[in-house]
């Protein structure tokens, strides 16, 4: 068991060791002087911030340091926790950017992601038993599913927020607001945040739905499924095994899906305005800010390598096999 | 009689029409009988044995019946079939394998399906019964897996019987085994049936010399249809069918089995059950054939308990 979570941490910690070093190396590989060059394609907000964010930079690549050292000094402000100035927001630190918009984003994706997982498990489990049920939950799900993220998102935004006018469609809270822990505030919140989340799920929902529905009928023809028939076990038995057997490949299915995930909830964020990583992303795109953009891309890639290796914990705990196998290889 | 099947039919309902694959098979067991099923791959014996406990939805009774301890077993129907399985009919499947949830540790299952069944577990009489097969206690701690594929068989096996039903179907369950574990095998069957763990007992096989060393008696099939059924010892040493004939010479000596001359010596292959042909539908490869053949040859007992279909034999 050690053995396997030491490889799988082995792995991630690769992953987003290959990740940092790839965003280190980027900008030295531009031709001419990145700073400059950067801080020229840039659009700063205060033209005086320019000089001061030139000799901040300097420093921070720090181009008359040997190699090596510039590449370690990276890494001791990455566990700093500096991820350098916006050049768009200056003078805020990329950081404090990101761990503003990080509770937006993570609002939107862990509800969504496991709403969606288990109310989509739950459907295709229902669709698998009821030819009526099936019959209408399945052309439904492959519908959302085959729909892109920002589509939905889009539609939504225009029918509910600028045809019918019931919900918001920009900002994370009212621009009237500030943010407070009133009951006033916290409605306003939650009512902004009811479309982005919608969208994000509905799409997600299709396809744990047709996953469950498959892998079920694919469990209630298996072997052990037609010894409990023979023996006369209820179906309400049979389900539930069934069911229970189907939701692991479904935890594999959901590491898979978690890149794609992530994207769609980016696309949804700038759709909808919503104050969270993926509006922080166009902005930084927008404005060339650089800095930001590399600062989100390190924190998304650790969010999905830290929910990758929970889905693994997960799934050890769930799937005997795996730890029987793992017991095996030890001994 | 423990088991009595009149004149059974079973179809596979396809695109193309019906798969007679059953076609009019009638026999009885006795109490403690053992039946030996025998005849080369496709000629029904699955079917038979489905037919007996569970027909997949693919498969149609059509006619015949079968009674089982005086009751009229309502094989076509899925539901009404429910409380006679497992405990009157239970199944050793031949994918014992692969019989049990791999996720629920063996205990634990084998308690849901009692008590889905409403029966309550008798943990002394599971132990001495694990105790009786060499298995330790302790399996039913563990999740499938962690048994070897020998032990699974013999879990199934006792599973299969806990409830001491009147008829139990073993399909193919030493086809995947080698020659010692077979023997180890029939020994257990036996052993079940003399401690009246089970009442009587169809043994399918493809492979005759096998079955001769478990069955009281043997019935040998072709095409959906008996074609010849008799003590065992009748069967194997004075067969009066042209083709159960051909079936034990094809063997190099009963008893042992040579690994690739299993029931490969006679040439040409069983007729598509599709649409067969009237008459005897051996009527191809059989070398005793001629013009009487054309009509369909009745199962005849040429002397007690020995039934035989061809118009040669009669
Ligand atoms: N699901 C099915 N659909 C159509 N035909 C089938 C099906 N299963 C079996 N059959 C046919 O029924 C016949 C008997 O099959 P089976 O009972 O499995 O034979 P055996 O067990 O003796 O090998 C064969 O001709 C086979 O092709
Ligand atoms: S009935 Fe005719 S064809 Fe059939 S087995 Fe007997 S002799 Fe052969
Ligand atoms: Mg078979």
């Amino acid at each position: 068991m050690r053995r396997y979570f030491g490889r799988k941490l082995l792995i991630y910690g690769l992953t987003f060791f290959m990740a940092v070093t790839v965003n280190w190396l980027v900008p030295r590989l531009m031709p001419g002087d990145p700073v400059a060059s950067m801080l020229a394609r840039a659009r700063v907000a205060q033209p005086e911030a320019q000089e001061a964010l030139r000799v901040y930079y300097n420093n921070l690549f720090g181009f008359d340091l040997p190699w090596w050292q510039q590449y370690l000094n990276s890494w001791g402000s990455l566990f700093r926790g500096d991820f350098g100035i916006s050049l768009w927001a200056f003078p805020t630190p990329v950081a404090d950017l990101l761990t503003r918009a990080v509770p937006y984003s993570l609002a939107l994706l862990i509800p969504s992601i496991l709403l969606s997982w288990v109310v989509g498990n739950r459907l295709g489990a229902l669709a698998a038993r009821r030819k009526v049920l099936d019959n209408t939950v399945l052309p439904v799900s492959y519908v959302l599913t085959a729909t892109p993220y920002l589509w939905l998102a889009a539609l939504m935004a225009w029918g509910f927020g600028v045809v019918w006018g019931i919900f918001p469609v920009a900002g994370g809270y009212s621009f009237s607001m500030t943010p407070s822990l009133t009951w006033a505030f916290l409605v306003d919140l939650f009512w902004h945040w009811l479309l982005p989340f919608a969208s994000l799920f509905l799409v997600a929902l299709g396809g744990w739905a047709i996953g469950m529905r498959n892998v079920i009928i694919y469990e209630l023809e298996s072997d052990y499924a037609n010894y409990m028939s023979a023996l006369g076990a209820p179906q309400k038995l049979i389900r539930r095994y069934a069911f229970r057997n189907a939701v692991l490949p479904q935890i594999t299915g959901l590491a898979l899906q978690l890149g794609v995930l992530v994207a769609g909830a980016l696309v949804t964020e700038i759709v909808f305005s919503y104050p969270g990583l993926g509006s922080l992303i166009l902005a930084a795109i927008q404005n060339k800010d650089f800095f930001l953009l590399q600062g989100a891309f390190l924190f998304i890639v650790l969010g999905v390598l830290i929910a990758n290796f929970i889905i693994d914990v997960v799934y050890v705990i769930v799937d005997p096999r795996t730890r029987v196998g793992m017991a095996g290889a030890a001994a | 009689m423990t088991l009595e099947v009149d004149d059974l039919r079973v179809y596979y309902r396809t695109l193309k029409g019906d798969v007679q694959a059953l076609d009019g098979v009638s026999f009885g067991l006795r109490d403690g009988e053992i039946l030996g099923l025998a005849g080369e791959s496709g000629c029904g014996k699955t079917t038979l044995g489905k037919a007996l406990i569970r027909l997949d939805g693919r498969m149609k009774h059509v006619g015949g019946s079968v009674t089982l301890d005086g009751q009229v077993l309502p094989i076509g129907d899925d539901v009404k079939m429910n409380p006679y399985r497992f405990k009157q009919v239970s199944l050793i499947p031949q994918y014992s394998m692969s019989a049990m949830n791999p996720t629920r540790k063996i205990g634990r299952m084998v308690r849901e399906l009692l008590e889905s069944r409403r029966e309550k577990l008798d943990l002394d009489e599971l132990h001495s019964r694990l105790d009786l097969v060499e298995l330790p206690r302790h399996v039913l701690g563990k999740y499938p897996i962690e048994l070897s594929g020998g032990m699974k068989q013999r879990m199934v096996m006792v599973i299969s019987t806990l409830l001491n039903p009147s008829l139990l179907i073993a399909d193919e369950i030493t086809s995947a085994l080698d020659v010692s574990t077979q023997k180890a095998v029939v020994t257990t069957l036996k052993g079940f049936r003399d401690r009246g763990f089970v009442k009587s007992m169809i043994f399918i096989t493809h492979d005759i010399s096998l079955t001769n060393q478990l069955a009281d008696t043997i019935m040998v099939m072709y095409a959906g249809k008996l074609a010849e059924k008799a003590p065992a010892s009748t069967v194997v040493n004075a067969p009066k069918h042209p083709y159960t004939q051909l079936l034990i010479s094809s063997l190099p000596e009963v008893g042992v089995r040579y690994a690739d001359k299993r029931l490969t010596g006679i040439p040409g292959n069983p007729p598509s059950l599709l649409k067969p042909e009237p008459g005897c539908r051996f009527r191809d490869r059989c070398p005793l054939a001629f013009e009487k053949c054309a009509e369909d040859p009745p199962p005849v007992e040429v002397e007690k308990d020995h039934v035989v279909a061809c118009w040669k034999a009669a």
